[in-house]
């Protein structure tokens, strides 16, 4: 079922005729012509709309609440700081599908009372940038942005905004500062940027997915939109699938839709035929699930209460040979790249966390250190100013709720169960098995084995690198792994 | 304030971009945006004449240019070489891919060759998830790198180099 990328790949997103023909820019007719900004805005509401960037807020109870706001000046902005690794719905339906972004925008202009619209691209999305453009110029050029949309007295038209790489700026209010040129660093709600936001004027901020989705729900009805997907969920989601699966890409699902269909039917299941070892939903602020949760139907309160979360709808599939600890290292890593610094228990707990972690993965990790980042992290979430800090250590508290044995195999046992933390890993040579072929000896790229021809080889603990090149290469399975 | 120490042209074209932005404070980062893109970094004598050009704290400036990731002071490689650490790329081997540039190159990641041909750096997501692990050299995307292919690419740019200058091995 395709709602959000109902055009991508069937139109040619660089001609507005195509859009149109699909029924584009009807919606914005009707509302300009047909509903009141009130109407417009309970059809959004009575849809059940929430908002698709990761936080699940009601879209037509923030347009309710910027439009309520009394000023002169008002923005609407797209969110299109698509920073989550491992996302790229936001990339896809703005290169595949320009126009449903801008005429959403227009719709949302008309209801809150804005006469501009700005959209904070990523500069890493070159080819985004340059359809949006051209997408922007056509509706000027078809009097769909300007002054006197379709012949009513509605003026509104769009701007682009750079982001210059800082994940932190997908939080609406550091996205607002990162727009104004100064560096994106989050401040305390409220005020609200229904209320002060770009400029200091009241801006309603929402994610292209969001956007992608009202022209639909204005042409088919609030009605018709509610129907789909869970009681709290509605709609569709696209989620971007990838990591160990067989078919990699975007899908967009009912919500409601379980991960088992998701990974399994549509995923065509896991690479090689290994074994499903977890799902890693919402990116740096979500968790990993493990199979138990493989039927869960998938809404934002599900996967809240799963202990990982909606996020952007990154999903990662992970197998058997993914370590745990490793995971939640590398997204720890991630955070702490992308912590602005401005406040504490993020820039500093954060960095703890991480040192805690590289102590496990490097084999000197004792058993209290477990429930050390456990209080750690509930500190972080309890403690941080803004969304990236509250969720940062979601990676590292569910793979502990969820794979505490694999922590304990770690510190207790000085064993990574994946094989993935090589200060763990002992590469041995079985005496009985080798036959001095010296192909081992011969590629190993440290000379850390020895060994004369015909005679078994034996390999140097302290100068092995744990390459794994003998381990691949051998043809007698006379290498170990413990 | 040390000298300014940039050529004429550079210092105008700084000027006549920052002109195009009206000097406007709020238009900083797309004025470092286009700066970046026509002379490849910001090093801080650049940012000193921003900062006077928009009226504003060479602070301001260097505090923004330092807080996003997609600006740099360090001049890049011929060709900038880019490996993404995003998850996807990550769970498929990335890191490998990333030490084999290392060891190949002999640099660290954020540096560049002493010839000046390569710099090696790692982005968060191209957004090409279905081709993990990527990397870009220049502009141009590799999908499904190996860590056994990463000479041949090397190699591809370096031999490309070979015909402007015989020297180079």
């Amino acid at each position: 079922m395709r709602i959000a990328l109902r055009n991508c790949g069937l139109i040619d997103p660089e001609k507005i005729e195509e859009y149109i023909a699909e029924d584009g820019y009807f919606a914005l007719g009707k509302c300009l012509t047909e509903f009141t900004r009130e109407e417009t805005i309970k059809e959004i509401k009575d849809s059940g709309l929430r908002g698709r960037g990761g936080g699940g807020f009601p879209t037509g109870l923030k347009w309710e609440i910027t439009k309520n706001v009394e000023a002169g000046q008002k923005y609407v902005v797209c969110n299109a700081d698509e920073g989550d690794p491992g996302a790229f719905m936001d990339r896809s339906i703005l290169e595949g599908d320009p126009h449903s972004v801008i005429e959403a925008m227009a719709i949302c202009g008309y209801c809150i009372g804005a006469d501009t619209g700005l959209v904070y691209i990523r500069a890493e999305y070159p080819l985004a940038i340059e359809r949006l453009k051209i997408a922007i110029k056509q509706a000027r050029e078809f009097g769909l942005l300007g002054e006197g949309i379709l012949g009513t007295n509605f003026n509104f038209d769009i701007e682009l905004r750079y982001g210059a790489g800082a994940f932190v700026c997908g939080e609406e209010t550091a996205l607002i500062h990162s727009m104004e040129g100064l560096r994106g660093e989050p401040t305390v709600k409220p005020p609200f940027p229904s209320v002060s936001g770009y400029m200091g004027k009241p801006t309603n901020v929402n994610n292209v997915e969001t956007f992608a989705s009202v022209p639909v729900i204005i042409n088919k009805g609030a009605n018709w939109f509610n129907k789909i997907g869970t009681e709290k969920s509605k709609g569709t989601k696209v989620f971007a699938l990838a990591g160990k699966i067989n078919k990699v890409g975007l899908v967009e699902v009912p919500m409601g839709t379980t991960l088992r269909e998701v990974i399994y039917d549509i995923g065509g299941g896991i690479v090689n035929g290994k074994e499903f070892k977890s799902v890693q939903t919402g990116g740096p602020s979500g968790g990993c699930l493990t199979k138990d949760f493989l039927d869960t139907p998938i809404d934002y309160d599900n996967l809240i209460a799963a202990g990982s979360m909606m996020g952007s709808g990154g999903m990662i599939v992970l197998d058997e040979d993914d370590c745990m600890v490793s995971i939640a290292k590398f997204y720890l890593e991630f955070t702490l790249e992308e912590s602005c610094g401005k406040c504490t228990p993020c820039r500093i707990g954060n960095k703890r966390l991480f040192e805690i972690l590289t102590k496990i993965t490097e084999g000197n990790g004792v058993l209290e250190d477990i429930e050390r980042l456990r209080v750690l992290s509930n500190v972080i979430k309890d403690t941080s100013l803004c969304g990236l800090g509250q969720s940062s250590p979601n990676p590292v508290l569910s793979t502990i709720n969820n794979f505490e044995e694999e922590y304990r195999a770690h510190v207790v046992d000085g064993k990574c169960p994946a094989g993935q933390c090589k200060s763990l890993l002992r590469y041995d040579i079985v005496e009985d098995l080798c036959t001095g072929c010296t192909l081992c000896f011969r590629n190993c790229p440290v000379g850390a084995i020895t060994g004369e021809r015909r005679e078994p080889h034996l390999i140097d603990q302290s100068l092995c690198i744990k390459c794994g090149v003998c381990f691949e290469k051998c043809k007698f399975n006379a290498i170990t792994l413990i | 304030m040390p000298e300014i120490k940039l050529a004429e042209n550079t210092i105008q074209l700084i000027i006549d971009i920052c002109a195009e932005f009206e000097n406007k404070e709020s238009e900083l980062i797309n004025v470092l945006h286009k700066v970046q893109g026509k002379l490849g970094y910001l090093p801080a004598e650049v940012q000193e004449v921003i900062a006077k050009e928009l009226k504003i704290g060479v602070a301001r400036v260097y505090g923004v240019v330092t807080f996003y990731s997609f600006f740099t002071m360090i001049p890049q490689g011929e060709f900038p070489i880019s490996i993404c650490m995003g998850t996807a790329c990550y769970v498929r081997g990335a890191e490998q891919v990333l030490a084999e540039f290392k060891r190949q190159l002999k640099v660290e990641v954020g540096e560049s060759t002493g010839d000046g041909k390569f710099s090696i750096n790692c982005l968060r997501c191209v957004g090409a998830c279905g081709l993990a692990p990527v990397i870009t050299v220049g502009g141009k995307v590799f999908g499904r790198v190996a860590p056994s292919q990463v000479k041949e690419i090397i190699e591809e740019y370096r031999e490309g180099c070979v015909v402007d200058d015989p020297k180079t091995v």
